[in-house]
């Protein structure tokens, strides 16, 4: 026997409004990040006895002192025997405002590719740095990184600052080392917060050993920074990824354009052009499931009805006859380079771009960019693993895109190596014509 | 028309939603021959929900596949029968009881059925010539899967290898696999309990009864609640005793306990795991408790 469960009560709503924000964590590991997280995690009261339980025995049975709460999210066996982070991991809580996922992303050298996944889908980025260390090298990177994925926010948490005597003159160092830093950079909104991930100060609760620091707790700024503004809902782009004809006698004549929308609003009445072929109609109907809606905007995943008989398959992308992007074959990007065989000129690659997949062949590696000196490499000829630069691709079917800059979703792509199946590259168009 | 967002926010829900109907309708664009694994479950309940929701109103482009261990809960498999039915799907069903017989599984009295399915699925994946198989898991269940990519790989053999995954960027999955390889799929992957909870509250999702609240005759074993049953009976010591319990996971109805609950609606489970202090796993799936590894050991073998 099965059952229907009730009504909606007012009380149960809350989880289904409150709205989300994604976040990628960055740093050594002696900065105490995994701590951080475990903090975060423990104090929003989204960690289970059971798993509290399971680090406490674990801590004492390898003698220390304390609970080590990094062990909380360190879940891979052979983390949990090195004591190091290896992949990128994905953590989940909740406050009665917001909804968080975490991509903690592990901060050696050799990681890079798992600091660009992470921050690939992150609406803000978080670099830890050790007080007594002050800014690193690796710091300087993450920055780098964050920067170039065109995460929106950053802010730079200064940990163990009970290790330095919660010392205002090293927090307004590293703060303004750091903003000199970040002129080079791009980062339109930047936050440093002095914290103790191991004692809690300024993570969730104000500090009293920083009667000099004003700005807000770590979590008051996760929970209240702004970030539905960050989407482009002014330049009309909805990648086609799934036709829908379902070929029923009930819906004979069903012709859906499935997909989620990248930017801008859609709307029943809207001019569009269909790219590549250029054929325009009007939109006459924007259906979400079973249901009519008035408007379609990022990131929702709908269905869009024309009033014309256009051709239109996966891979094309609606937009608006007076804002669209040129379908272009031969493209300029940032690509950062994700395996052990490096890239070199005249080579051959899959390359997945919204929901079209082609083949590009490296054109010309400008430079290589060193991440911790942004100095451009112009010598370089091939990009090592790990390594990021600039690239001139051609490809075997135009792109319909934008510069990443100023769109996330149709300015990036991946390569795909043809032999293993594996994704070697990732890339963040600057141009392309 | 409903919906007009005059802030064009978006609930996290519906940002959930949106990224899991995204995942759907790539993997029946790009992979030649999906099937959705579907254990009757909440989580699996959600997943043919979602896909639903992003094929409609087409039927679903792919099958159901359904590892029956022979000790599932009758009214889980009413509830699969009632989806199956409303949906028009075509439902697979894989025995484990028949992958014995064939020689696939060793059934050696000690390993659980819940083990003993990575045999019968792997077997059903590789007879029916799957290549992409959906699976309900969600990376906030245990720490290993919280590592998983939505498109997780599977060699030849069916293994996950946690070191050689591909990195998974932006929205852009990659789905190239070889002859004989498939990939598992993960639609639900940032969905947490709550969040599935809270779904199956606003959309009013048919799911098997024993999730709520009855009375039952239960015997408290290894500090769980077992139901008694044909293959459960109280052992020396133990009494019987009959309790409100509701399950919060229902797989292999000898490993996995309930819990004491008077929740007989959504809005009371939701209440009730709002301020739960144990996870769904660590209080009622015997199979997750050898080790602290465990599940990372069943899913590099190949479990969902």
């Amino acid at each position: 026997m099965a059952s229907t469960p009730q009504t909606t009560d007012a009380h149960t709503t809350a989880q289904g409004e409150m709205d989300l924000l994604r976040f990628a964590t960055a740093g050594s590991v002696d900065d105490g990040k995994s701590t951080l997280i475990g903090r975060l995690l423990l104090d929003s009261k989204s960690i289970f006895e059971d798993q509290l339980e399971a680090v406490e025995s674990t801590s004492q049975s390898k003698g220390y002192d304390y609970t080590d709460l990094a062990l909380l999210t360190d879940g891979l066996r052979s983390e949990r025997e090195q004591g190091i982070t290896i992949d990128v991991a994905y953590r989940y809580f909740a406050t009665p405002t917001r909804k968080f996922i975490i991509a903690d992303t592990p901060g050696h050298i050799q990681y890079t590719r798992n600091m660009v996944t992470g921050a690939s889908t992150a609406d803000l980025g978080l670099v830890l740095v050790d007080a007594r260390q002050g800014l690193t090298e690796q710091s300087r990177r993450h920055a780098v990184l964050l920067s170039l994925l065109r995460v929106p926010h950053l802010v730079l948490a200064i940990n163990k600052m009970d290790l330095v005597d919660w010392s205002q003159e090293v927090y307004e160092k590293i703060h303004r080392e750091f903003t000199t830093f970040a002129t080079k950079l791009n980062i339109p909104d930047l936050e440093v917060i002095p914290i103790s991930a191991l004692q809690g100060d300024n993570v969730v609760n104000r500090s009293e050993n920083t009667p000099w620091y004003s700005g807000p707790t770590l979590m008051h700024h996760l929970e209240h920074v702004h970030v539905a503004s960050d989407r482009d809902l002014v330049d009309t782009r909805f990648p086609v990824q799934y036709v829908i004809r379902p070929k029923s006698d009930q819906y004979h004549d069903f012709r859906g354009y499935a997909g989620q929308v990248a930017g801008g609003v859609l709307k029943k009445g809207d001019e569009v052009v269909v790219l590549p072929s250029g054929m325009t109609s009007t939109i006459s109907k924007v259906e979400l499931f079973d249901t009519e809606i008035a408007e379609a905007f990022p990131p929702m995943s709908v269905t869009i009805h024309l009033e014309d008989d256009v051709d239109v398959s996966r891979g094309d992308m609606i937009a608006r006859p007076k804002n669209a992007p040129k379908p272009s074959q031969d493209i300029d990007a940032m690509i950062c380079w994700m395996t052990t065989e490096p890239l070199k000129p005249r080579q051959k690659l899959a390359i997945k771009h919204t929901t079209r997949m082609g083949r590009a062949m490296v054109k010309d590696i400008q430079y290589r960019l060193d991440v911790n000196s942004l100095h451009r490499d112009q010598e370089a000829g091939e990009l090592a693993l790990n390594e990021i630069g600039r690239v001139q691709l051609r490809t075997t079917v135009p792109l319909l895109c934008d510069p990443y800059s100023k769109n996330r979703t149709t300015g990036s792509f991946i390569l795909i190596d043809e032999a293993t199946g594996v994704t070697v590259g990732a890339g963040m168009i600057n141009s392309a014509s | 028309m409903t919906n007009t967002h005059v802030d064009y926010q978006l609930s996290q829900l519906d940002q959930l939603e949106a990224e899991s109907i995204h995942i759907f309708r790539e993997v029946a664009a790009e992979f030649e021959k999906p099937v959705l694994m579907f254990s009757g479950g909440k989580d699996s309940i959600v997943m043919l929900r979602l896909a639903e929701k992003a094929f409609f109103p087409a039927k679903l482009p792919f099958p159901l596949l359904q590892v029956d261990t022979g000790l599932d809960f009758d009214e889980v498999l009413s509830t699969r029968d009632s989806w199956v039915e409303r949906l028009g799907a075509r439902l697979v069903v894989a025995s484990v009881e028949d992958a014995i017989k064939a020689g696939h599984v060793v059934d050696d009295g000690k390993t659980s059925r819940n083990r003993q399915q990575i045999g019968a699925l792997l077997n059903a994946i590789e007879e029916n010539g799957f290549t992409a198989a959906f699976g309900g898991g969600r990376r906030d269940e245990e720490k290993a899967r919280a590592k998983e990519r939505v498109y997780s790989h599977r060699d030849d053999f069916g293994q996950w290898d946690p070191k050689m995954q591909r990195p998974e960027l932006w929205s852009l999955y990659n789905g190239r696999i070889h002859a004989g390889e498939h990939m598992r799929i993960f639609p639900l992957s940032n969905w947490t309990e709550l969040d599935i909870w809270h779904y199956i509250h606003r959309e009013q999702i048919e799911i098997p009864s024993i999730y709520f609240a009855h009375e039952r005759e239960v015997v408290e074993r290894d500090g769980m609640l077992l139901s008694i049953g044909p293959e459960i009976q109280p052992k020396g010591g133990e009494t019987v005793e009959k309790k409100m319990v509701r399950f919060r996971t229902v797989g292999d109805r000898t490993q996995t306990g309930c819990v004491e609950s008077v929740a007989t609606d959504t809005a009371a489970i939701i209440d009730e795991i709002a301020i739960a202090r144990v996870t769904e796993r660590g209080a009622t799936r015997g199979d997750d408790r050898f080790s602290e590894a465990a599940m990372e050991d069943r899913k590099k073998e190949g479990y969902f």
